[in-house]
């Protein structure tokens, strides 16, 4: 979707701010939501992709002006009300008020701490050859769908070089939207600054993206 | 808006997402997804066990072991398994290389993206609008507000981890630092170093 979360290339937001010596979390909440949002991912109530994407739903308004830690709170509590893990009214109360929806990889207790620490495996088996090599001239698609997707705005409609192939890995934009994994080809694919920015552009800017295959065109 | 009243104001905010936080977390446990003691577990893990020290090792074996640098740069995850006393990291870690001539830098312009287990937790910086919009188009400008300057005619070259691939940023090894063991080479190695918005320490200069 076209959101505010789409931000590469946007002006006015200021200066980057490095903070010193900053600690990890600047409230014991942030804490909280993180450990929750972990916990029920690896739980099964969503994948990385859904997470996401209800972040990037977030009214813009709220999403620019929320903290980090505010917006995967609001995006959870989002998600787990619409996939029916909780309803508005025992968030409201602040306690349960019917048994709790099944989950796929049942409840999240000690046993499991150690596997949220390392990364799912997002790889899977090539369902067909791959389209593009290295070194191919692509095309990033002008496309603009209202669902999740990868593809950032400032990319599309440019040419670029395939760099490097990942394999094939789960499709964000399908998965996102619990439609199946659907694995896709993964290139890096690298464009000149002036072909994003124009002509005034940093000579010595080259940027990539990391594009699934149904994101590009020969060219 | 007087400081008193700017002050209560954030205040009320804070209590307020901090109330919303503690209601979601009673609701699931509960409903019985979770037990606070595993959401502890994890509170914990992430403080203690990942954080720019496992990336400085890595880049410092890097310095010092040219077999172990071309495998990393060949396949960042698998050489970085064959190392036990760094936590363990997951797939798709890509290492790039700054040179002479070229300069990386790491950006998630959608999102977070950021290496974890490398790196640990992202700073706020990273995570916020300005980097995120700035740092595809103008990363020469986003390096100053670091405080650091390339040579004009240096390739830039920005990563945006738009997918599950992670990058991390092989830094140039620091002049003055020949025979120094992997160890102490690591301490000259920083976070900012690892994302390509700022070089590694100095030998001799002041921390």
């Amino acid at each position: 979707m076209n959101g505010v979360h789409d931000m590469g290339g946007m002006d006015g937001f200021g200066k980057v701010e490095p903070e010193p010596n900053e600690p990890m979390f600047h409230e014991a909440w942030e804490s909280r939501v993180l450990a929750m949002v972990r916990a029920m991912g690896a739980a099964g109530a969503f994948n990385i992709d859904t997470s996401r994407y209800y972040r990037e739903t977030i009214p813009p308004h709220v999403y620019l002006s929320s903290s980090y830690y505010k917006k995967w709170f609001l995006g959870l509590e989002e998600m787990l009300i619409d996939k029916g893990y909780l309803t508005r009214e025992e968030v409201a109360a602040g306690h349960a008020m019917q048994p709790g929806k099944a989950l796929k990889h049942g409840k999240f207790d000690l046993a499991n701490v150690e596997r949220v620490m390392v990364r799912g495996q997002f790889a899977r088996p090539a369902p067909a050859a791959a389209k593009f090599k290295i070194g191919d001239r692509v095309r990033a698609k002008n496309i603009h769908p209202a669902t999740h997707t990868r593809l950032p705005r400032y990319v599309r409609g440019h040419v670029g070089i395939v760099e490097l192939n990942h394999g094939c890995h789960v499709f964000p934009d399908t998965a996102a939207m619990e439609r199946g994994e659907h694995p896709q080809w993964l290139y890096t694919v690298v464009f000149e600054g002036r072909d994003l920015w124009g002509a005034d552009a940093d000579p010595t800017l080259k940027v990539s993206i990391d594009a699934f295959e149904p994101y590009l065109d020969p060219a | 808006m007087s400081h008193d009243h700017h002050h209560h104001h954030d205040h009320s905010e804070l209590s307020e997402t901090e109330l919303r936080v503690r209601a979601l977390e009673t609701v699931l446990t509960e409903k019985g997804y979770v037990e606070p003691a595993a959401l502890d577990a994890i509170i914990q893990a992430y403080e203690t066990k990942i954080g720019p020290h496992n990336g400085a090792r890595v880049v410092a074996k890097a310095w010092t072991d040219s077999a172990f640098k071309n495998a990393l740069l060949e396949d960042g995850s698998k050489a970085i398994g064959t190392l036990g006393h760094v936590s363990r990291v997951g797939d798709h870690l890509v290492v790039v290389e700054n040179t002479p001539t070229r300069h990386n830098m790491v950006v998630c312009t959608l999102c977070s993206c950021y290496p974890w287990e490398m790196l640990g937790l992202p700073p706020v910086w990273y995570k916020a609008s300005p980097y995120r919009s700035r740092a595809v188009k103008d990363p020469r400008g986003v390096l100053a507000d670091f405080g650091v300057s390339l040579p004009k005619d240096m390739e830039i070259r920005v990563w945006d981890s738009t997918a599950e691939t992670r990058f991390l940023v092989l830094p140039m090894r620091p002049a003055g630092t020949e025979g120094w063991s992997e160890e102490r080479l690591a301490e000259l190695v920083t976070r900012d170093s690892m994302i390509g918005t700022g070089f590694p320490k100095t030998p001799g200069a002041p921390s």
